[in-house]
């Protein structure tokens, strides 16, 4: 069923007696069992002070409806969230509710921050059905516990997002992509670090193994993108090999590829993401023998496409980090989401049976299955 | 602003509760002499003083899960305790607790700048963070003003700001990881040196929690390179109103500077007289900072320069010079302490959406006279952090409940703008009795499910942050605490 209003949610809430499956454009095939429950008919921009940064949406907004509001502006989401429908296979349409239940970034996270940063406010219904409001619509706001990042990333776990209020940025003026060609991994995450390590604020930087391309973005007003990139050329001259500029066109387009991971479109096999120190990538990736790796985020999001069943974690044993199987061949042969240590589990243990008590969410089920 | 009556009970065990502290921790790790535990007996908000039962001083995450797994078995709340900051009282004892200071944990643990982070003992001041990396041309982006004697746990536990976070964010937008006791002594770690913790966001909820969810021992935090450059350039406007529209302008034009402070005319004046910065004698001065290489800096100037002077502005000074440029923050960073030599002032910290602006700031002038109490305004425009400072006698008597009042109404003034009671100080006890301002019952409750998980005792820094009516049945449960 779709509702059409925050009540008409928290009744249906209130009154279910079996797990509902919630979702918003189901762009990621990750909506649990249960009765489906679609948010999507929570629509539209109800505030957007383009002079404060800030915008209210209804959680089932689409995130198209928004970026077409916010470029009207000459603004953005800075955390550019990411397309999952050809990696996931998918159709339907991403609402912002849904980019925000799952803490969806792109490439831009390493620089700006995820989702979550962005996040100043939600309105949600909890698993008894109640409606709960925290944060606001201001960027500075300490009033009580932060449950607005509780509820980012929390997959619906604890509750309905009804409605979020987010901070929202210009557009800069430029951009333009460094291209270093043929850099083995190892090289390639230091020569990235390297960048990351200067004061020119890189906003992407990643490496395609495949194309042997290392990418490195600025953005920002025309003078300073073009100061910026001879500066770095300079600063990566020692990485030898070739060096290129992509222009604002070619360069959208390729971060907009990187940011769905479009290397691994149409491939079949698992998808992995792992979180880690960008300098322990590389190593990472030679243990996990995986059949295809993209690196973004300086190296700290290393995505890989794995022969279907093969037990990634098992591979790479402890490392300061964590893996998420997001596409698996076969349903439920290994878990989903990093096993938490016991005194994490317990926490989360906690907030969900507080939130969820009737466990109407599935939070056990969506943490299980691929 | 009342505080739970404390539990006889407890003070009657004072002489067992302190030697079982004594026996498992250092021998100087532990006071409990009535004159040295007066040094904890408040916070920097000195209004409100009470000795505590104890005071702890561990060095180690270990000590800390000792001291709290010993008062978890007797029953006895404990406060944790940067270093005694908090405007909002944050870190106030009750007779009945156990303070637990952090300030003896200050090691840097680890620096890795190609991954851009490092891990610190949380009383470590915010200043010596930076201090430990600047060299190499890295700094720790959050900056409040105590920055020179907070503590990162206090930072965390209040999820603190400062000037430059329109840019870089705050507390919570650069925390990548802690080590955290919880109350029954237990250790967690969550994230690490990675971006984005894997789970719910545990990291989130506990940013900003006030000390109430569990001790964070170790943090890990990102570090930032220094920029090549910093200029600001100031502003003055005959109209309140027309400085705010200029903040929206410069906004809205995509420049984004790393700072916009903004000052109202009782604020100048109380200034100028203290430091004699040379500021104009306007009705609202901003102060604009961006950062770059020199050429970069210039452009960003010449646009925003543009754009003040579309909103005549009675003094535009652009900055070419390390020596201008301090010359242009003499008088914001001399700001408090002006107001302060006028007379005992009460800083508030509500945020509010930045287009309300210009109504905020003639409403608190009205308020001002009803009152019959002065009020100056210095806060963060860009992100519409205010931070009015109301003038009070504190001999006078009757003047601090006034001066309260005044402050109550002025945050309830904010959260009817769409904004908030507190932008970056916290709750403590100071804003506690006003949460009902902001949030409904249910909004509350959900809060206190968190605590209820995290610390089912209600153990943790009790009677802060939300309302003791609303906490009644919660708090000291397992003890006897009355309310």
């Amino acid at each position: 069923m779709t509702v059409t209003s925050e009540a008409e949610l928290a009744e249906t809430i209130g009154g279910a007696d079996a797990p509902l499956s919630l979702r918003g454009g189901d762009t990621r095939g990750m909506a649990g069992p249960g009765a489906a429950l679609s948010l999507a008919g929570l629509r539209g921009i109800t505030l957007y002070e383009p002079g404060a940064l800030t915008l209210v949406a209804q959680a089932g907004t689409p995130v198209s409806e928004i970026e077409a509001a916010l470029a009207v502006e000459g603004q953005r989401l800075a955390f550019e969230p990411m397309d999952h429908r050809a990696l996931m296979g998918r159709s339907g349409t991403p609402t912002i509710g849904g980019v925000f239940a799952a803490n969806v970034s792109g490439p831009r996270r390493l620089a700006v921050g995820a989702a979550r940063d962005f996040l100043l406010g939600v309105r949600f219904v909890d698993g008894q059905g109640a409606i709960i409001k925290n944060g606001g619509r201001v960027m500075k706001n300490v009033t009580g516990y932060d449950l607005v990042k509780l509820m980012a990333g929390s997959q619906g776990t604890l509750g309905a997002l009804t409605e979020v209020s987010l901070k929202v940025l210009p557009k800069p003026e430029t951009s333009a992509t460094l291209v270093l060609s043929g850099l083995n991994d190892p090289a390639a995450i230091a020569a990235m670090a390297q960048a990351m390590r200067s004061p020119f604020e890189v906003t992407g930087a990643a490496h395609d193994p495949a194309q042997g391309r290392t990418v490195l973005r600025l953005e920002g007003f025309e003078t300073s993108v073009s100061y910026r990139i001879g500066r770095l050329k300079d600063l990566l001259a020692a990485t030898g090999g070739e060096i290129e500029v992509l222009a604002e066109g070619s360069s959208e387009t390729l971060w907009q590829g990187l940011r769905d991971v479009a290397p691994f479109h149409g491939a079949a096999g698992d998808v992995w993401r792992l979180h880690c120190r960008p300098t322990e990538a590389p190593a990472l990736a030679a243990k996990a023998g995986a059949e295809a790796r993209l690196y973004d985020w300086a190296g700290g999001l290393l995505w890989l496409r794995m022969a279907p069943g093969t037990d990634l974690r098992a591979r790479l044993g402890r490392y300061d980090g964590h893996a998420t199987l997001l596409r698996a061949e076969a349903a439920g042969a290994l878990p989903r989401q990093e096993p938490e240590a016991p005194g994490v589990a317990r926490l989360t243990a906690g907030l969900r049976a507080k939130f969820d008590p009737r466990g109407l969410f599935n939070a056990e089920a969506l943490a299980r299955s691929a | 602003m009342q505080m739970p009556t404390p539990d006889a009970g407890i003070i009657a065990r004072k002489a067992r509760v302190v030697a079982r502290l004594r026996a498992a921790l250092p021998r100087d790790a532990v006071i409990d002499d009535a004159h040295e535990t007066r040094a904890y007996e408040c916070d920097a908000l000195t209004a409100y003083k009470c000795p505590p039962l104890a005071v702890t001083l561990p060095a180690s995450s270990e000590e800390v899960s000792s001291i709290l797994a010993i008062c978890h078995e007797e029953g006895v709340p404990v406060v944790p305790r940067g270093s005694g900051t908090s405007l909002a009282g944050g870190a106030l004892p009750t007779a009945d607790s156990v303070v637990l200071g952090v300030a003896r944990m200050a090691e840097v643990l680890e620096v890795d700048y190609d991954n851009r982070l490092m891990r610190v003992q949380t009383g470590r001041t915010n200043l010596s963070v930076t201090g430990a990396v600047e060299e190499d041309g890295f700094f720790y982006a959050p900056d409040p003003s105590s920055q020179l004697a907070c503590a990162i746990a206090g930072n965390i536990a209040m999820n603190s700001g400062g000037a430059h976070c329109l840019k870089y964010g705050v507390t919570t937008n650069n925390l990548l990881g802690v080590t955290m006791v919880m109350m029954d002594g237990e250790v967690v770690e969550i994230g690490g040196g990675y971006m984005d913790a894997a789970g719910l966001d545990l990291l989130g909820v506990i940013c900003g929690s006030e000390g109430q969810l569990g001790v964070v021992t170790e943090a890990t935090l990102r570090i930032l390179p220094k920029p090549e450059g910093a200029r600001p350039v100031l502003m003055g406007f005959d109209d309140n109103a027309v400085a705010g529209a200029c903040v929206s302008d410069i906004i809205k034009a995509g420049v984004l500077p790393v700072a916009i402070e903004f000052m109202d005319r009782p604020c100048i004046e109380a200034t100028e007289a203290f430091a004699h910065a040379g500021y104009p004698m306007c009705e609202a001065l901003l102060i604009v900072e961006v950062e770059g290489s020199d050429a970069e800096i210039d452009h960003q100037l010449a646009l925003i320069t543009e754009i003040a002077r579309r909103h005549n502005p009675v003094e535009l000074r652009e900055s070419t010079s390390a020596e201008e440029s301090a010359a242009i923050w003499l008088g914001r960073k001399s700001a408090f302490g002006a107001m302060g030599q006028i007379n005992d002032y009460m800083c508030l910290d509500g945020t509010i959406p930045v287009n309300e602006l210009p109504m905020v700031l003639r409403r608190i002038g009205e308020m001002s006279d009803d009152y019959g109490l002065k009020v100056g305004n210095v806060f963060h425009a860009g992100d519409g952090n205010m931070h009015p400072l109301i003038l009070f006698d504190a001999n006078k008597p009757g003047d601090l409940e006034k001066c309260e009042a005044f402050g109550a109404d002025i945050l309830r003034l904010c959260v009817e703008a769409g904004g908030c009671l507190t932008g970056e100080h916290g709750v403590g006890i100071e804003k506690r009795d006003l949460m009902h301002e902001q949030y409904a019952p249910a909004d509350l409750e959900a809060q206190l499910m968190v605590k209820d998980v995290f610390d089912p005792a209600w153990l943790l820094n009790p009677a802060k942050v939300f309302p003791l009516d609303v906490t009644k049945g919660r708090r000291g449960s397992g003890a006897s605490v009355a309310a």
